[in-house]
């Protein structure tokens, strides 16, 4: 049998948290279905294994910067739930007091430095985070998360060689759930190995499972090392896959079912919960507990969220300059 | 009181700044070795080292979008963007990310930074080195600009520039680099917002910024020969913008001039125009004339340089025709 390097504790917060990204993002794509909230949402359902595999492996005083598809980073990183939906909501008591939305979660507090809805647009913020990081002599390490898409923006070169050239202690996350909205990588990109892409800059390149939140998190463990001992930044593919379409409206046209069916047997969650139960790391039961409370916390999410009240009008112009 | 030319006003107060807060720190192309296009930060690469004065590639975004991520991080950086027609390589980083961040996170974070460059005509640098384009910014909610016009407010709004908690796009002009003016002793900081009266008069409101302050002082010279005492207001800080010292000038004067170098059409004097038919259009005996350049791209032959931008003759002449 594969030898499992979790503990117990470690376990059950990976598993709970994938959890919560699940029935958030599933919840999301109910309530837009019955109009019960509207605006854009890109769901993370299919990859969480990446948000919570790449927090799992750093530190709560590390830093994250997030993306148009960030509900995933946000409750990996710690964020509260409630404050989270509300945001979605657009209600007062959302983490952003509902100025910013699904598009742009953020938040000092579990040191996320919030999501773009600019494609690439947090790659060289954080870099300049991890620039600060380094001005300080402090060995704390940035997360930035993008997508397949992101890396045919020009910020994606000018950061990472900028990165590159200070050696910043970020780690560039790649999602590569292959297809930047209908664009498939193996027709808009010039390869379908992201991860080569880091030879161009001269840093450490690599992918990964991107369905396997314990591969996600030793590579980026040892990413986040590379970056602390000064060694400079790392760019991670995850391979992995979106479940939903791009936004609620997209009918998928440029995908297969059978495909969709193929990357739904490698679904992260279950696949953790096919290694962590044989091994007896976490019973069954246990396992079933941790489902149906994630399911419940969603549930009180949603109550808080429709309870909260709208933002005051007279408010609209706080918050602009400081 | 010194004298000193705009660039010394300008690097002075970014020594001052750096010397008073170990936060701040410049970055931007060339600003090391080469001290900067305009030797604006010449010096200073010896005096500060390379992990406060950090010369990056030819990569205006990422610049502009470090400098982002710093300030969110409590640094206070200066960036610089060589010329303000670069600055369409880092628009979604300026206007998307560093206006909004304040206010789409909900006021948790705030993006305290400058970002520095120039702009104007005079050199016959032709269509890619030579414009105005400080209306791009004035539209975008959550960014300030600035534009001094002589070395002391230079120095003094570049240092209250530093100091604030928001994202500053200020703007100097390749002309003004060399020339010279009294900059106050000491501690001097001009408060963004305040509009400045760089003439008194009573016959006329001249309202401008940046080099083309200069030329209206120039026309005011031409037209106190001919009997017309012309007031000039300096305005210095375009968001946030002080209508109020521009609306006050022409209670008294009753006719108004706004003059700037950037194209007539968009430019930044529609704005103040509106501005000021919505509070004081009684107080006005005329219609509001503008100067501004000539819609068209700024082009190299100087002739036709000289031609397309406002001058010292225009403005003169948009005062006569304001008195009708």
């Amino acid at each position: 049998m594969e030898k499992i390097d979790v503990t117990k504790e470690e376990a059950v917060k990976l598993l709970k948290q994938m959890y919560e990204i699940r029935f958030f993002e599933n919840k999301i794509m109910d309530l837009l279905a019955q109009n019960i909230i509207d605006g854009g949402s890109h769901l993370y359902a299919g990859e969480e294994a990446v948000a919570v595999g790449s927090c799992a492996a750093i530190r709560p005083d590390d830093w994250i910067a997030s993306t148009h598809r960030g509900h995933g980073h946000a409750i990996a990183k710690g964020g509260k739930i409630p404050e989270l939906m509300a945001e979605i909501f657009g209600k007062s008591t959302g983490c952003c007091k509902g100025k910013g939305g699904s598009l742009h979660l953020a938040d000092p507090q579990t040191r996320n430095l919030g999501a773009t809805g600019i494609v690439g647009a947090n790659i060289p913020v954080a870099t300049g985070a991890a620039l600060s990081l380094k001005m300080d002599k402090k060995d704390n390490v940035v997360l930035c998360y993008f997508g397949d898409g992101a890396i045919n923006q020009g910020v994606f070169h000018e950061s990472l060689n900028m990165a590159a050239v200070w050696k910043l202690p970020v780690v560039f996350i790649c999602e590569n759930n292959l297809y930047g909205m209908s664009g498939a990588v193996s027709r808009v990109t010039s390869t379908t190995k992201l991860y080569t892409r880091s030879c161009a800059y001269g840093i450490h390149g690599e992918v990964v499972d991107g369905m396997d939140v314990l591969a996600v998190r030793e590579a980026v463990k040892r990413a986040a090392e590379r970056a602390r001992r000064g060694e400079g930044p790392t760019l991670l593919e995850c391979r992995t896959y979106r479940y939903y379409g791009h936004s609620r409206s997209d009918p998928r046209a440029y995908r297969t079912k059978e495909e969709e069916k193929e990357w739904q047997g490698k679904d992260p969650i279950l696949k953790f919960r096919n290694k962590i139960v044989p091994a007896g790391i976490i019973s069954e039961e246990k396992c079933n507990k941790i489902e149906s409370e994630a399911r419940q916390e969603i549930e009180d999410a949603v109550k808080f969220a429709m309870e909260s009240p709208w933002p005051d009008p007279k408010e609209v112009t706080e918050d602009l300059y400081a | 009181m010194r004298e000193m030319a705009y660039w010394q006003a300008l690097n002075e107060a970014l020594q001052e700044e750096m010397d008073r807060d170990p936060n701040v720190f410049l970055i931007g192309e060339d600003i090391g070795i080469y001290g900067g296009a305009y030797g604006v930060t010449r010096g200073l690469l010896d005096k500060y080292g390379p992990g406060r004065v950090m010369d990056t590639a030819i990569s205006e975004s990422a610049i502009t979008g470090a400098a982002i991520g710093a300030a969110m991080m409590g640094k206070r950086p200066v960036a610089e963007v060589m010329y303000v027609d670069f600055m369409g390589q880092a628009m979604d980083q300026l206007c998307n990310q560093a206006a909004k961040i304040r206010y789409m996170f909900g006021g948790k974070f705030k993006v305290p930074m400058v970002l520095r460059t120039e702009g104007g005509a005079g050199r016959t640098l032709g269509e890619h080195h030579s414009q105005s384009l400080e209306h791009w910014f004035t539209g975008i909610p959550g960014l300030k600009v600035v534009m001094p016009s002589t070395p002391a407010d230079a120095k003094g709004l570049l240092k209250a520039s530093v100091r604030d908690d928001n994202p500053v796009v200020f703007i100097e002009h390749k002309m003004l680099y060399k020339e010279k003016g009294l900059v106050p002793d000491g501690e001097y900081i001009v408060p963004l917002g305040v509009a400045d009266i760089k003439r008194e008069g009573k016959d006329v409101t001249i309202a401008s910024y940046s080099r083309t302050v200069l030329f209206a002082l120039e026309a005011a010279k031409e037209l106190e020969a001919e009997g017309i005492d012309a007031e000039i207001v300096d305005i210095r800080t375009l968001i946030p913008l002080d209508i109020e010292t521009v609306v006050k000038s022409i209670t008294k004067t009753n006719h108004v001039v706004i003059a700037h170098e950037a194209c007539k059409t968009g430019g930044f004097g529609g704005e103040i125009g509106m501005q000021i038919i919505e509070r004081a259009f009684d107080y006005l005996d005329a219609p509001i004339k503008r100067v501004g350049a000539v819609d068209v791209p700024i082009p190299k032959s100087p002739v036709l340089e000289q031609y397309v931008i406002p001058t010292t003759e225009d403005i003169v002449q948009a005062v006569h025709e304001a008195l009708g």
